[in-house]
């Protein structure tokens, strides 16, 4: 299965899950607001937000563990009303793995295929083929309890994978593991959904993961969709100052709408000047104040008499240094804040004084705009 | 000791040393005198026999009292656990209002004076016409052993991941077919533990057998009536060795697998990679 992998296998346009006005309320509390969404069959979709945004809540529905106050929800098509999970074409991973502890490897993966009662054969061939997608052939035998966490994750996914389900439901999976694994977890997870070709879920509060792995985010906070996207339009063209903040550092300039039509903003803003920005999809005035933003790895430091078409000039006020890049602080003239610039160190932004008088150089396309 | 001395200044491991002494030294004093050739139990002993065992299994009332013992310890065994998983369920898995008070008063028995107990049951008993038997002494059993098999299966069932149960559904499975597949086998060791912690304490329990019985004794009640004749005492300190004995063993036995189901219980997680 996994030689398929270098070929990117293409989404068809067809829906996989359909979130209709999901509403999900426990007494005046809303976990999830009048959510609607569709994911794509054969797609990495990640629910990402902080917790208590209400995406495993959204997750739980989709599984059957939860039922929705009002709305609905459809997978491939059929309304999932009263449907118990037990006969949803979904599987899921848990977070906590749920690895059944008395039985072993092999017993945890064919626990679902019993009730199918498939031929003897056929059922240890397709736990072999299981455990070979998740490359635990040979562990069979093992107890659960002496499984290392990474090898139980391997042995939920199996499980999961085994039944051959729509939709695979992942409940933050990467979140017990510690950071090596967890990076090495995330190429192997976004290889194996290449390969199956089965539309993942995914639940996560780690922005970095969300971005690895997804083919599309949905971006959640209090209950409702912030945005869906792909992970560079989220990353790039964040719809508001929550989203930008979230999925990392963002500088934030005050600005004044100067000009507004279908496609184009023209801001005017102290240390950025003058600006005509990409107006974003969901754009809602409010007055005439807006944000631009520039995230902090977009603002190059311009070496002795290098130039650039788009500059700010500044003193560096604070310099910490991360190994493989610098961050450092600089003070522009009429900015409230001082402005977050992250220098790999190649150039050697690590040895910047405290104090020094720099220019940054920027690229008018990173800056985004963003209502207020 | 070696081990105790060296953590332990020489003042507190003699304080430990009584300790131990004074909770064990009545119990060892039974298997002494039990293989005392004299009748009377006085020191130095007079000789070693096991004529005092031999003779056990010769005595009719002493085997019809095992008999009795037997069939109320497993009966109350087995009525006092399928009530217990019942309670321990609903307590350790559901939230509702009154639940520490129901928890508590479940418990209650534990340190309430047996002797009233006896007494209370009694009148119940004889208000409810029922004439005394080797079932009312169950029904009494029952009462005073819910409470040990309450704190053993609680211990087994808390913790239990709910995501196991979760897991199960979600490969298909059906209610019922959870419960078989992953809860019961997974709370098995507990309730055997619980089966074995009840029969014991029927076993060894007098007051309530000994208010609720009618002609039929149980063995503590035989022993009790031997103990009018002072050349019995060997035959009843040999057979007290026997009980003390089996309580022993079947206790041990029941917290290893209490143990056991706890563990097992708590699904751990990934959190060691």
């Amino acid at each position: 299965m996994l030689e398929r992998v270098q070929t990117e296998r293409t989404q068809s346009e067809r829906t996989m899950i359909e979130i209709r006005d999901v509403t999900r309320s426990y007494g005046s509390f809303k976990a999830l607001d009048n959510a609607s969404l569709a994911i794509r069959e054969g797609e990495f979709f990640s629910l990402l937000g902080p917790s208590g945004c209400g995406k495993t809540t959204l997750l739980r529905m989709i599984a059957g563990f939860d039922n929705p106050t009002s709305g609905s929800i459809l997978v491939g098509g059929q309304p999932m009303d009263g449907i118990p999970p037990n006969r949803r074409p979904t599987n899921m991973v848990f977070q906590s793995y749920a690895i059944f502890p008395h039985l072993n490897v092999e017993q945890n993966v064919a626990y679902g295929l019993k009730r199918l009662k498939l031929a003897a054969g056929e059922e240890k061939r397709r736990v072999e083929e299981a455990l070979a997608q998740v490359s635990l052939t040979g562990l069979g035998k093992r107890r659960a309890t002496e499984l290392s966490g990474g090898q139980r994750q391997r042995v939920a996914l199996a499980r999961a994978l085994v039944m051959r389900p729509k939709v695979l439901l992942l409940d933050e999976p990467l979140s017990a593991l510690d950071k090596k694994l967890r990076e090495q977890m995330q190429v192997e997870l976004r290889r194996l959904q290449q390969a199956v070709g089965i539309t993942f879920v995914l639940v996560t509060h780690d922005q970095y993961e969300a971005l690895a792995m997804s083919d599309r985010i949905a971006v959640m906070f209090g209950g409702r969709i912030a945005q869906v996207a792909s992970p560079k339009e989220i990353y790039q063209r964040p719809v508001n100052r929550q989203v930008a903040d979230f999925l990392g550092g963002m500088n934030f300039v005050k600005a004044e709408i100067v000009e507004e039509n279908g496609a184009s903003l023209v801001l005017d803003t102290l240390g950025f000047g003058r600006v005509k920005t990409d107006k974003p999809k969901a754009f809602v005035r409010n007055g005439g104040k807006a944000t631009l933003g520039i995230r902090p790895e977009r603002l190059r430091v311009l070496w002795d008499n290098a130039t650039a078409k788009f500059e700010v000039a500044g003193k560096v006020v604070e310099r910490h240094y991360f190994g493989e890049i610098t961050h450092l602080i600089v003070e522009i003239p009429g900015l409230e804040k001082p402005l977050s610039v992250t220098e790999t160190n190649d150039f050697g932004a690590d040895d910047i004084p405290v104090g020094t008088s720099i220019r940054l150089g920027y690229d008018p396309e990173a800056l985004v705009a963003m209502a207020d | 000791m070696t081990a105790i001395r060296r953590f332990l200044p020489g003042w507190l491991s003699s304080y430990a040393t009584l300790y131990i002494l004074f909770l064990y030294l009545p119990v060892i004093f039974l298997p002494i005198f039990s293989i005392n050739t004299a009748a009377t139990p006085k020191f130095p002993l007079s000789g070693v026999t096991l004529h005092w065992y031999e003779d056990l299994p010769k005595t009719p009332a002493l085997i019809d009292a095992t008999w009795n013992s037997l069939l109320v310890g497993i009966s109350a065994a087995i009525l006092s656990t399928v009530l217990g998983i019942l309670a321990a369920r609903s307590i350790t898995r559901y939230r509702y209002p009154g639940r520490r008070a129901i928890n508590g008063l479940i418990m209650a028995p534990l340190v309430l004076p047996e002797v009233i107990v006896a007494i209370s049951m009694l009148l119940v008993m004889l208000q409810l016409g029922l004439s005394l038997s080797l079932f009312t002494v169950v029904l009494g059993h029952v009462l005073v052993c819910i409470p040990y098999s309450m704190t053993v299966l609680t211990s087994g069932f808390e913790g239990f991941d709910r995501s196991l149960e979760e897991a199960s559904a979600d490969l298909g499975e059906s209610a019922f077919g959870t419960f078989r597949r992953v809860t019961l086998p997974m709370v098995a060791p507990a309730i055997i533990s619980s089966l074995l912690v009840c029969f014991t304490i029927s076993l060894d329990e007098f007051i309530i057998a000994f208010f609720l019985t009618g002609t039929e004794a149980t063995l503590p009640i035989y022993i009790w009536g031997q103990l009018r004749f002072a050349a019995k005492l060997p035959g009843v300190l040999a057979l007290g060795t026997l009980l003390l004995l089996a309580s022993f063993v079947l206790m041990t036995v029941a917290e290893i697998l209490r143990r056991r189901a706890a563990r097992r219980t708590q699904n751990e997680g990934g959190l060691y990679a």
